[in-house]
């Protein structure tokens, strides 16, 4: 079942084009991450979904319904969590919870919640209080303690510390398992790998691509081939790639990408390249693509384009 | 509990869990009531200070609670995105409209007792009150004043609701017969105070605890109130 539909969405401040023509859907049972930079246009695209912003084009449905014309049917159904904000100052965290509780008719016991989200020893401390890691661990049990079938997640694990991290990663898996769908923004790389069975990458309003992780780093060429490494900027390229039998990249200054099968031969020829013309090697990287190599293409060569 | 208690029932827990909300809603009209029934500067008439006073004190408790307060609370909640956050809950604007009605309506009837006790200790004289009417008052006050508190939190940024309100309940105490009876203020002065809902509501209370009718123009004043304030509040609202 699709339980998000966007399609074609626009969304505009003023003269400003914040999102330009966005479509993606979600399925109940997945996780999907909306990845890129800040300002790309992510929690406007999700705030079109939550029914706070009202798309100038395009069309956007949850669980079947318009979030802004049927708010009434939908809001029992979906879960919010702001990217800050959003709770009383001075209300106790276990106050808000049992408060925000009593607004649906079948919530999750708010005990049972403060126990999964580990918030035990600050159930009684207000708000303002707490710290970051806390305040988004509130916000995330304030998004689910009305079972709903569709969360929305507004860049869940920023400014958390590692175990506070792990503790979402897992809320958010077993939301999944339960068979909700979750829609989350992130400009970590290393949070949509970690949370996401389906990405797409915004950059300028724009969807460069989408899809499971393997999806996308295979599209990289030559999927699990290739190699990596830093060195100092302004090697020459194309004495290596010579050497190599291979063609040779620097695609940032220092990070070179060597478009070959990586095999223990073809490093050893690179390592001797390295030693015999006294270059460290800072970095080095064998096989498949991270989801960083195909983020940073596709923003890059957007940005190109755009000044181009 | 349903959604409406259970909001109501947190926002009167957050009022009286406010010190500066208590301060406004309790401190000060407690220590103006005291102050100046025991103090006999103001020209208060012929009878003892606290037979003037306690109306024109239950008038301005009632513009503290409805106007400052509301104001003060809301801008805050609104610049913190609770207003936003609660967009997205089955609670709902309506509802929760309602539930900071009924809150207000709750710490009226707190301020009421208080301050009826204490002016009772103080020595004032309770004959012929028109109760139905005098709460008919407060009903139709409490209503502007709320709007004209929501039109401030819902436009300005919290610290300038925070001062704005502030001023504005200065400038309504003043005009409006609660210290000091409008007749002892230049003549256009008090024309404009009988216009404004804090005069109307004065007049309608001292009337009416006094045991005497209020005059038609004083109803129609706060009539005209609370239908333009809220009004006005629902145009130029801003949730975010």
């Amino acid at each position: 079942m699709r339980a998000v539909e966007v399609c074609d969405l626009r969304i505009r401040y003023g003269d400003r084009v914040a999102v330009d023509g966005v479509s993606f859907e979600a399925h109940a049972g997945e996780v999907l991450a909306l990845l890129g930079p800040n300002g790309a246009g992510k929690t406007s695209t999700v705030e079109a979904m939550e029914g706070y912003r009202r798309p100038a084009g395009g069309s956007v449905r949850v669980l079947g319904l318009d979030p802004i014309r049927d708010r009434r049917k939908l809001v029992p159904r979906i879960g919010v969590m702001l990217q800050s904000g959003g709770v009383y100052p001075t209300m106790a965290a276990g106050d808000v919870l049992r408060l925000f509780a009593s607004y649906y008719a079948r919530p999750i016991s708010p005990t049972e919640l403060i126990a999964t989200l580990a918030l035990e020893q600050v159930a009684g401390t207000p708000w303002r209080r707490l710290s970051g890691g806390e305040q988004q661990r509130v916000s995330l049990a304030l998004a689910l303690v009305g079972r709903p079938e569709v969360v929305f997640l507004d860049e869940p694990t920023a400014g958390i510390d590692p175990q506070g991290r792990l503790t979402v990663r897992q809320v958010i898996s077993d939301l999944r398992d339960s068979g909700a769908c979750v829609v989350l923004t992130t400009h970590e790389l290393r949070e949509a790998e970690h949370l996401a069975d389906r990405v797409a990458i915004i950059d300028r309003g724009h969807v460069v691509a989408i899809g499971t992780l393997a999806e996308l780093t295979a599209s990289e060429g030559g999927g699990g081939s290739g190699i990596r490494f830093g060195g100092p900027p302004g090697l020459d390229v194309r004495d290596l790639a010579v050497t190599l039998d291979a063609p040779v990249a620097e695609y940032q200054p220092g990070q070179y990408r060597v478009d070959a099968p990586s095999t223990p031969a073809l490093i050893g020829v690179l390592a001797g390249w390295l030693a015999q013309h006294e270059h460290p090697l800072t970095d080095l990287h064998a096989g498949g693509h991270s989801l960083e190599d195909v983020f940073l293409r596709l923003t890059r060569s957007a940005g190109e384009e755009g000044t181009g | 509990m349903t959604p409406l208690i259970a909001q109501m029932r947190a926002e009167v827990l957050m009022t009286l869990r406010r010190g500066e909300s208590v301060l406004l809603a309790l401190g000060i009209p407690v220590l103006l009531l005291g102050f100046f029934s025991l103090v006999d500067v103001l020209p208060t008439g012929q009878g003892d200070p606290v037979d003037f006073l306690f109306p024109g004190i239950l008038a301005l408790a009632v513009m503290s609670t409805a106007m400052v307060g509301l104001a003060i609370a809301t801008g805050f909640e609104r610049q913190y995105g609770v207003l936003k956050r609660l967009g997205t809950t089955p609670l709902g604007r309506p509802r929760l409209l309602a539930a900071k009605t009924l809150s207000i309506l709750v710490i009226e009837v707190l301020q009421g007792v208080v301050l009826l006790g204490e002016a009772l200790l103080l020595g004032y004289q309770v004959a012929g009150a028109r109760v139905l009417a005098a709460g008919a008052a407060v009903v139709l006050a409490t209503v502007a004043f709320a709007g004209l508190g929501l039109v401030m939190a819902g436009t300005l940024p919290a610290l300038t609701t925070l001062a704005a309100a502030n001023g504005v309940y200065l400038v309504l105490l003043l005009l409006s017969g609660m210290l000091v009876p409008l007749d002892r203020l230049p003549s256009a002065v008090a024309a404009v105070a009988r216009l404004l809902p804090s005069g109307a509501l004065a007049e309608a209370l001292h009337a009416t605890l006094g045991g005497t009718g209020v005059p038609g123009r004083a109803w129609l004043v706060l009539l005209v109130w609370a239908a333009a304030a809220p009004a006005a509040a629902a145009r130029t609202f801003r949730w975010e």
